[in-house]
């Protein structure tokens, strides 16, 4: 039977979309366009992954996107409230902030520096004023060959962030991405795109934030590249706030370059689909990385975390920590890729995946895969799923603890250990707040 | 304070308790005693209720109320302490955090007025000093990389915070030197008063040298086959357990 209503499937629908995001570039495509027309042409052929892609096996984007989204309409691109221009605002973080409702970059509730030693624009000022940049860095790392979804993006590009931390530079405050969905009226589409350059020898925290304001379906696509130069930090959060009925992918594109050290925290509370994938490329002696995730997960929500480090050179490290709470059909996917490659000789590399199921109907796949050529290494990984404990539970109640006290006492403990790595006070209380708000 | 009379009890289909009968009044310290296999731990677990357990037959009142229908916590809230045997590893829970949620849900369950930061800290501290535990060992997560001493000392340290009418200590000497047994005992001691009663479940008479028992009860089988003063667990210490399982088998056949 033919569904008469809905004449375009995904893939025509984001065909016309592209032509029209043309018309309306007229005259301003910027450096770039033959980019996005090769990324376009590159995911309209291929489309959207399906589970026989094995890297995405337990998440078929294509059938999940092709029940929900209908890419033909226009997102609301005015008219925010509060609830959307506040949603997800750290209280007491004192942060230089980019905010973004429906990919719209919000000039008025943004605050940008005025500092020499960093530079951080809308993606849309950035190539009309034909930054470096991205003239050096955009689309470098992110292949949109390799993967359909950094295709789809990199084909839509034009809201989102460039950073440029300067040479010898230490950013006295965090930077926040804020990127909100206002789906009050009607289903939202955005593809951000962020661009962070860490010049040698500089220091900075970036903090991207994701949620939805309404009862409609989001569909967000994000790429995030990242260039950690010698001898430099960065720290990069992401925070999804999204709703349950938000569809969310996303790539974060890592090159490291030697003495350098990146650390990522990823936090998940909700979402219908969330698909994050992180690629780290350790391309220089002595990097340093560090992966840290939570995922509290609640409904049908279905999140999958994918990552992937590469150890291309000696002496480096990396060490990654995941952990998962569980609850009613709600279903997790952890694949945690390490690569040691023959020079990387002295690398040492451990992987963590812990998770809890609060029903007999929630799900986790859990696959760790290390791939190793050089002879001289230390890694180790390891994963484990199972229940409370009934024992740790009987010994609190032997105290006089009811059980549901017990039982997020317990569960604050688990998550606890992930938490208490964020170094940021007020981005840790946030999350503590949402977190035990969740598990009480 | 507790009667309990004809106490069975199975796990998983296994009868482990035939019908266990002993009083024990305010003031009173029991021991019970026994052969490896003979109920003691599912007693004390019976009595704190744990789940595992399946009580098929008798009674067990405490202070005027039918224990077995209450809930773990309403037993720890009304006054039944288990120190445990293993005590759990609890990754992530401080002690101090973990008691102060524990006391106040205790302490509103009692009709008392919870206890803001300030007064818990104090009236921790008292308790600390009571059963020489250090502060650096609280702070730490729950019994995590603990010793096996240090174990036994936070269980009497949790004893003394929440104040129990009836304590029962579950194999509390096991895996101790005698260095952390004493300072165990003496921490019960301290805590002994005329309202409140202990019932020290043990297989070694040893322990009872340093907490004296006003009666001391011999389990086998499930059932309470001897009864007497602390003068039957210096005999128990002296002749083994092997007469006393005679003694009851025949009586048995």
């Amino acid at each position: 039977m033919s569904n008469a209503s809905k004449p375009d499937n995904q893939i025509d629908q984001l065909s016309k979309k592209f032509d029209q995001f043309e018309t309306m570039l007229n005259g301003s495509k910027g450096s770039i366009h033959e980019t996005r027309k090769a990324a376009i042409a590159h995911f309209l052929k291929n489309g959207f992954p399906t589970s026989k892609n094995e890297e995405y096996k337990y998440t078929d984007l294509d059938k999940a996107v092709s029940k929900t989204i209908d890419f033909s309409l226009e997102p609301n691109a005015s008219e925010f409230g509060a609830s959307e221009l506040e949603f997800g605002k750290i209280k007491d973080l004192d942060a230089y902030e980019l905010v973004f409702v429906n990919g719209q970059y919000q000039t008025e509730q943004s605050s940008v520096p005025n500092l020499d030693g960093v530079i951080i624009t809308d993606f849309k000022e950035a190539l009309s004023s034909d930054s470096d940049v991205i003239k050096n860095h955009y689309s470098k790392y992110a292949s949109f060959e390799k993967d359909e979804l950094v295709a789809l993006n990199t084909g839509f590009s034009i809201n989102g962030s460039v950073i440029r931390i300067k040479k010898n530079q230490t950013i006295d405050k965090p930077i926040v991405l804020r990127y909100i969905n206002s789906v009050v009226n009607d289903q939202t589409q955005n593809h951000p795109r962020n661009l962070i350059v860490a010049e040698e020898s500089s220091s900075a925290s970036v903090i991207e934030i994701y949620g939805d304001v309404g009862d409609h379906v989001s569909f967000t696509n994000e790429v995030t590249e990242i260039v950690i130069a010698e001898n430099s930090q960065l720290d990069h959060y992401k925070l999804q706030l999204n709703s349950n009925k938000a569809f969310y992918t996303g790539t974060t594109q890592v090159m490291q370059a030697s003495s350098s050290r990146f650390r990522s925290y990823t936090f998940t509370v909700a979402g219908s689909i969330i698909r994050n994938n992180l690629n780290v490329d350790q391309d220089g002696e002595g990097c340093e990385t560090h992966m840290y995730g939570l995922y509290l997960l609640n409904g049908n929500s279905h999140v999958d975390n994918h990552t992937t480090v590469d150890h291309k050179k000696p002496n480096s490290y990396s060490n990654e920590l995941y952990k998962g709470i569980l609850d009613d059909k709600s279903k997790g996917v952890f694949n945690g890729k390490i690569y040691v490659r023959p020079e990387a000789q002295k690398t040492n590399a451990f992987q963590s995946n812990k998770n809890i199921l609060l029903t007999v109907n929630a799900i986790v796949n859990s696959k760790p895969l290390l791939e190793i050529w050089a002879d001289d290494v230390k890694c180790s990984h390891g994963c484990t799923t199972g229940q409370l404990d009934e024992e740790a539970l009987f010994y609190m109640q032997a105290r006089g603890l009811s059980k549901d006290s017990a039982r997020s006492l317990l569960l604050y403990a688990f998550a606890t250990e992930v938490l208490e790595t964020v170094e940021i006070e007020p981005v840790k209380a946030y999350l503590e707040k949402i977190i035990s708000d969740r598990l009480h | 304070m507790l009667k309990i009379n004809n106490l069975h009890a199975s796990i998983e289909d296994k009868q482990i308790l035939n019908g266990i009968n002993l009083k024990v009044k305010p003031g009173e310290v029991h021991a019970i005693m026994g052969p490896n296999g003979s109920g003691k731990s599912t007693l004390a677990s019976v009595l704190a209720g744990r789940e595992d357990y399946e009580v098929t037959e008798g009674q067990a009142d405490f202070q005027g109320e039918d224990l077995l229908e209450m809930s773990p916590e309403d037993r720890a809230r009304a006054g039944v302490f288990l120190a445990f045997q293993y005590p759990v590893e609890i990754p992530g829970v401080s002690t101090i955090n973990f008691m102060k949620t524990a006391l106040n849900q205790v302490r509103e369950f009692r009709g008392q007025e919870t206890l803001d930061a300030v007064s818990f800290l104090t009236f921790m501290k008292e308790k600390m000093k009571l059963v020489e535990i250090d502060q650096s060992l609280l702070s730490r997560s729950l019994n995590e990389g603990f010793s096996g001493g240090e174990k036994k000392r936070n269980e009497i340290f949790q004893m003394a915070m929440l104040e129990p009418k009836l304590s029962i200590l579950d194999e509390t000497d096991s895996g101790l030197d005698i260095d952390a047994l004493k300072i165990v005992a003496n921490g019960v001691n301290k805590l002994k008063k005329k309202d409140n009663a202990t019932i020290v479940v043990t297989h070694y008479q040893r322990l009872l040298d340093y907490i004296v028992p006003d009666y001391v009860h011999v389990l086998y089988n499930g059932r309470i086959v001897k009864s007497g003063t602390k003068e039957l667990a210096q005999e128990l210490e002296a002749k083994g357990y092997d007469w006393i399982k005679e003694e009851a088998d025949a009586t048995t056949a």
